[in-house]
């Protein structure tokens, strides 16, 4: 199996999580989507060196993760190419930022760590939220969610139409991939000096199947506006609960709870 | 119902595609559309659809000349099943493709989806109704393409290549659900085989020009009208 293949399994995975059933995947795709942003947006405000401050920001995806039945690992384990470049963000901290601010025994702990660790942690915490969201959001659901949110359609069709597509490309580049490696063998994927015209034949792919998709669209009545099959609507509990962990995360912005409870032991 | 009058058209000045081509195909009909690989079989589809528009001559669909201002209204009547179904089923699930034209063309999410509803159970293939669309084996992808097709009521239904690279099985059920459409179609194909168990008329293709036109039994028995044109009689004649 080529690393193509494994790509689209990893796609296939994620039907896989959307179609569980759980109380978070029931919830309207709009308020998960603003609860998304907002618990992004509260995230990447706090203070570089307010780690205790955030920490209790990891109750939302704890809860989000017990409810939907996704496993952590899961989660984990698709994110992994990306959250060691997150994780990356702040690595040089520590070097630049030595300014000691506690002691742990002999050990010195200095604000370039702690601010370290708290992006480290904002990263990883904005990614969590935003798998949440992808795993049990169809695509469609969260296309829809943001043209009630007035984004604009053409950058909505755009996201939907790349997800739906990037399977059926990915599988023409594994076939590609499969021919060439079956006339090129000994090699461990393709060689620099074919990477452009591999690159070209799969844009030129890419360009027919566009053409033909577009005329499928025009003959179907397409005028510029996707019209979603799925309607999505606001419920009642889904508007209290939306507006419930908007709240709290406004309350852990602004009280530091971490704190509150230490000073409750100290 | 559908008629070509003197058209021709070109992609490259000096090579014509299709030379003053003549037909005429009434109501009801269903009409092979074959001949060899350039035949023009494919421009001839496309400017049905105004998905090109001729250099010279005239299309009428439905009584209608084809021109850029009654695009939408004939395009309405028009299906148009693709070889390639991925390319037709470009929505998440089975379910968002068969609402797409009915949505477009002005239903309520009620109508369209009871619309939808009613083609699945007619076809047999409820069970596809909310699977996603790149999850779903080629035979049924097929008979997803057609429904959605038929979920925008139209008048005639043109079809490209529709039992391509499906296994025995699909394609008998391709082909039996073709049988069973009331609308006009018109088919092009390679597979003779299906073409003489689907179509009445065959119109032979040839460098852009008709080279046969006539009853489906007729035309695909004549081994050297065939051979004449690159093409081969139908595998059961070799019986």
């Amino acid at each position: 199996m080529n690393k193509l293949e494994t790509a689209l399994r990893d796609l296939s995975e994620m039907d896989r999580l959307n179609s569980i059933d759980s109380p978070v995947h029931r919830m309207s795709p709009l308020a998960k989507f603003l609860i998304t942003i907002a618990y992004i947006a509260v995230t990447v405000s706090f203070d570089k060196y307010q780690l205790s401050n955030m920490l209790v920001m990891i109750l939302y995806p704890a809860f989000m993760f017990s409810l939907s039945g996704i496993p952590v690992r899961t989660c984990f384990y698709k994110l992994r190419i990306v959250l060691p470049l997150v994780m990356a963000v702040g690595l040089f901290n520590p070097f630049l930022d030595r300014v000691p601010v506690m002691r742990i025994g002999s050990f010195v702990v200095t604000a370039g760590m702690i601010s370290m660790v708290t992006l480290m942690l904002k990263g990883v915490f904005s990614l969590t939220a935003s798998f949440l969201l992808v795993a049990t959001t169809p695509m469609d659901c969260i296309c829809a969610a943001l043209r009630k949110l007035h984004v604009p359609s053409m950058l909505v069709t755009l996201l939907l139409l790349t997800y739906r597509y990037a399977g059926v490309l990915t599988e023409e580049a594994s076939v590609m991939t499969d021919a060439y490696l079956l006339r090129a063998p000994g090699q461990k994927g393709v060689h620099i000096s074919a990477w452009g015209s591999f690159l070209g034949q799969l844009l030129l792919r890419s360009m027919d199947r566009a053409d033909d998709l577009y005329a499928s669209m025009k003959l179907r009545g397409f005028s510029g506006e996707f019209a979603y099959a799925k309607d999505v609507k606001l419920s009642a509990s889904d508007t209290v609960l939306m507006v419930l962990c908007i709240g709290a995360f406004i309350l852990f912005r602004l009280v530091n709870i971490a704190g509150l409870l230490g000073s409750l032991f100290v | 119902m559908l008629e070509f009058r003197n058209v021709s058209f070109s992609y490259e000045k000096e090579r014509p595609v299709i030379s003053d081509l003549s037909f005429k195909i009434e109501e009801g009909e269903t009409v092979g559309l074959i001949g060899a690989n350039g035949a023009g079989k494919s421009t001839v589809m496309k400017l049905f659809l105004g998905l090109l528009m001729p250099d010279s001559g005239s299309i009428l669909v439905d009584g209608k000349e084809l021109t850029k201002e009654v695009l939408s209204d004939v395009r309405k009547a028009l299906g148009f099943v693709l070889q390639d179904s991925d390319d037709q089923m470009f929505m998440p699930t089975v379910i968002d493709d068969m609402m797409f034209a009915p949505l477009n063309y002005g239903m309520s999410r009620e109508e369209a989806e009871a619309k939808a509803d009613e083609v699945l159970e007619k076809l047999g293939l409820t069970e596809l109704k909310n699977r996603y669309n790149h999850r779903i084996s080629g035979g049924e992808k097929r008979m997803a393409a057609i429904a959605t097709i038929l979920a925008m009521e139209p008048k005639v239904i043109l079809m490209d290549e529709p039992t391509a690279a499906l296994d025995p099985y699909n394609r008998r059920m391709v082909i039996n659900t073709i049988k069973e459409l009331p609308q006009t179609k018109v088919i092009t194909s390679h597979d003779l085989d299906m073409i003489m168990d689907t179509c009445s008329r065959v119109i032979l293709l040839s460098k852009g020009r008709v080279a046969a036109d006539g009853p489906a039994e007729e035309i695909l028995k004549d081994k050297d009208l065939l051979e004449a044109n690159r093409m081969e009689l139908p595998l059961r004649y070799y019986m």
